[in-house]
């Protein structure tokens, strides 16, 4: 793959990681400018189906930011958000895609330095293995 | 789907276009479906942008409008807003936000970010394109606000709430109110001393049967959020029960063999395990638990003492919550111009105190103090570290001390070693009083900065004075005053459980500095007072009365407008397995008869809009308004390039 950075879809939480990301911006952290941020309410919301439809059109990664167990919405945020990426990634393994081209990470309103760690850590990984 | 749509993106002066081509993101998208106008504005939410848009709304009867500005936290209140002056439904706008997550996320490549800003307004034209009008959901909101922090941006906000007949909740972790105003004597521009200013704030809120003050109290847990905070408060025993007299505490003071240092001198005196500070309310004396050694000597000459207090865990609901945490004095490291190394060098604050208890003459370890060094920003405007900022009070501070030093004891000289004096407004009248009276003033830069050492027995500061042409000047002071800034609260605490977030100086964020002063990101959370960042007394008074007046906002009304995301079963497809009740932590869905067929419906009073009933249900037969498989996937098709 000959190119600066992937494209990597980022499913990131109103309340929570989306200010993470909002503040990386502001401290000037940069990330690829390929990565894109769709905000939903609470990640333990995200359809297995939207995560493949970005690989169908030309996703080389999906990267979900999720709540972790600072979810407003309760405490079983994080184990729904594990078993929505368990269940892609099995589909994933179905459709011969590699799983790791999904990640999840734990984003707090607070995580900037470790979104953008997690996001060029993904974009090296992506950059590395996926042939265009 | 919408077929007349309104998209303006924004200069931001130049916050976004430094850094992205507004005008080819424009020519971009004007030729998307749906897209009617398309222009670019210098300041969408000025004034002028705003009433145009309206206009324009209007007279091209506009079905949806994009904003493509900052970060919605910021401005997505602000366009709604906008399209319902024009009659618009307000969830027919959708915002995209290429500034946070575009211009300045992207600084370092400009053509990635116009690339991306193109994206990202497609994916929000995208989204537009499928928006449907809706109306906001109501839920109760607690009229009650916690107040976290009883300095004077606290204590000021307090009152105010109760003004407004909101009831208040005041929580100290210390167990006297007034923060570090409490510890300053004669204050500018008033003339009036520090305590007198927390006494009179202390008087008024407990006259007030709107305000619960609790002090030794801790917040250790949230559970809630806006509209019904549900906190969890630790409270600490004084170990007093009863008021006593002074001379009662005098001879329980006496009698305690131990003796700490003294916080409240900063460090310059000692204090007793049993102690009251003079001008500190409320006037009860508290026991300092850790250090006491449990002699019993107190107890003997006084029948008030009662170890058998125990801590108690207490729960308190708001519906907003104003943070007022204040700061921390900058400690400057070992060495640091002398610090801890060197005998008489010490900080502002500790030389504030020192004056407060010298009284005939100002003595420092023993010994007469006729000439004063002052050494400016020590802890601000680092060139390396976490402190470049200027932390405001300390210019002021410095140089009213030292015409309060020359006014309280004879034949002092000072000499002001400055990186530049920031003594804006009226304070500028301090410094040229003390110019006229005498006061040396002297200049360096970072680059090349003044030493401090000791040669023959005395402290000798060595400067390259560029006032005079970098001539190389010592002065031999008897004192070195280290005019230190202000710093983040090291205990992290509130951050940790509010998830408050911290901006390049670590100090709690607001959303933005002009527009919404004292929000956060975090909702129904407000700041105030230094915890924010350097402010003087007025300032902090000043945030703390408007954070005060947005709180109530959230409040006030008794009720909070919520999103209308909630859930919609596709009754057709719904094959009732139970999945979607299962994984509900609202209980808002349950089993409804729909002719012979068993089906899932939810309750749309109950249902909170999480979502996590969408990707459990095995037939794909719920969607959340506003992000249904058609939205979401119309917006990846666009972000993909694909749309």
């Amino acid at each position: 793959m000959n190119r600066r950075s992937a494209s990597i879809l980022v499913f990131s939480t109103e309340k929570i990681s989306d200010p993470a990301i909002d503040m990386a911006g502001l401290l000037k952290l940069h990330y690829p400018p390929t990565v894109y941020t769709i905000s939903v309410p609470c990640s333990s919301g995200i359809k297995p189906r939207w995560i493949l439809h970005a690989y169908n059109k030309g996703f080389d990664g999906v990267f979900i930011a999720a709540d972790g167990s600072d979810c407003t919405f309760g405490e079983s945020c994080t184990e729904k958000t594990g078993n929505i990426v368990s269940k892609t990634h099995e589909i994933m393994k179905e459709k011969k895609l590699d799983p790791a081209r999904l990640r999840m990470a734990a984003i707090c309103s607070v995580c900037s330095e470790s979104f953008v760690k997690q996001i060029k850590s993904f974009n090296e990984y992506l950059l590395k293995t996926i042939k265009s | 789907m919408k077929k007349k749509l309104g998209v303006y993106i924004c200069h931001c002066g130049g916050n976004i276009s430094d850094y992205i081509d507004v005008e080819k993101v424009r020519a971009a998208i004007e030729n998307e479906e749906g897209v009617f106008l398309a222009k670019t504005t210098m300041f969408a939410c000025s004034d002028a942008t705003q009433k145009e848009m309206v206009q324009d709304i209007e007279t091209n009867d506009l079905d949806g409008l994009v904003v493509a500005s900052c970060s919605p936290k910021l401005h997505l209140i602000t366009f709604r807003a906008v399209t319902e002056r024009a009659q618009l439904n307000k969830y027919n706008y959708v915002h995209a936000n290429i500034r946070e997550q575009g211009s300045w996320a992207h600084s370092d490549d400009k053509e990635g970010a116009t690339e991306k800003a193109v994206q990202l307004v497609k994916a929000a034209v995208a989204k537009v394109r499928l928006s449907k009008s809706l109306e906001p959901i109501k839920i109760p909101s607690k009229k009650a606000v916690v107040i976290i922090g009883a300095g004077i941006a606290g204590m000021r906000a307090a009152i105010e709430l109760a003004h407004m007949g909101c009831p208040v909740t005041l929580i100290e972790r210390d167990h006297f109110t007034g923060g570090r105003v409490a510890q300053w004597d004669i204050l500018f521009t008033s003339d009036q001393t520090g305590r007198e200013i927390v006494s009179r704030l202390y008087n008024e809120i407990n006259n007030s049967k709107n305000i619960t003050l609790l002090t030794g109290a801790e917040v250790i847990s949230n559970k809630g959020s806006i509209g019904n905070f549900r906190l969890q408060v630790k409270i600490k025993p004084r170990y007093i029960k009863d008021h006593f007299d002074d001379d009662k505490l005098k001879k329980v003071i006496a009698v305690c063999p131990v003796e700490v240092p003294d916080e409240y001198n900063f460090n310059v005196t000692n204090r007793k395990a049993i102690y009251q500070n003079p001008g500190q309310y409320p006037k009860y004396p508290v026991i300092d638990i850790k250090n006491c050694t449990r002699c019993g000597e107190c107890e003997k000459v006084c029948d008030n003492i009662d170890f058998s207090l125990k801590e108690e865990v207490i729960e308190v609901e708001a519906g907003s919550i104003l943070v007022a945490t204040g700061f921390d004095p900058y400690i400057p490291q070992d060495g640091e111009f002398g610090y801890n190394e060197i005998d008489n060098v010490i900080t502002l604050p500790q030389f504030k105190r020192l004056i407060d208890l010298c009284h005939n003459d100002l003595l420092f370890n023993g010994k007469a103090i006729k000439s004063i060094a002052y050494i400016y920003c020590v802890g601000s405007r680092q060139s390396e570290g976490e402190n470049k900022y200027c932390s405001r009070y300390c210019c002021t501070s410095a140089i009213h001390t030292s015409i309060q030093v020359k006014k309280n004891f004879k034949n002092v000289k000072n000499f002001h070693f400055t990186r530049g004096i920031r003594t804006y407004g009226k304070q500028e009248l301090l410094y040229y009083e003390s110019q006229k009276d005498g006061d040396i003033y002297l200049q360096s830069y970072e680059e090349n900065p003044l030493m401090v050492s000791t040669e023959n027995g005395k402290i000798c500061v060595k400067i390259n004075d560029i006032l005079t042409g970098n001539r190389e000047i010592s002065v031999e002071p008897d004192l070195v005053v280290l005019v230190t800034g202000i710093v983040p609260r090291s205990d992290t605490s509130i951050s940790q459980i509010f998830k408050l977030p911290g901006g390049r100086d670590r100090f709690f964020n607001e959303i933005h500095p002009k527009l919404r002063p004292v929000e956060t990101v975090i909702d129904g959370i407000t700041i105030a007072g230094t915890c924010q960042g350097p402010k003087n007394v007025t300032e902090s008074l000043n945030s703390g009365l408007s954070a005060a007046t947005k709180s109530f906002s959230l409040v006030n009304k008794g009720e909070l407008e919520l999103e209308p995301i909630i859930a919609e079963i596709d009754k057709n497809k719904c094959t009732w397995c139970g999945e979607c009740e299962k994984a509900c932590p609202f209980d808002a869905i349950r089993m409804v008869k729909q002719g012979d067929k068993d089906v899932a419906a939810i309750n749309n009073s109950v249902c909170k809009g999480c979502g996590m009933c969408l990707p459990v249900c095995p037939v794909n037969a719920i969607n959340l308004i506003s992000y249904s498989d058609k939205e979401i996937e119309s917006m990846i098709d666009s972000l993909a390039g694909k749309g």
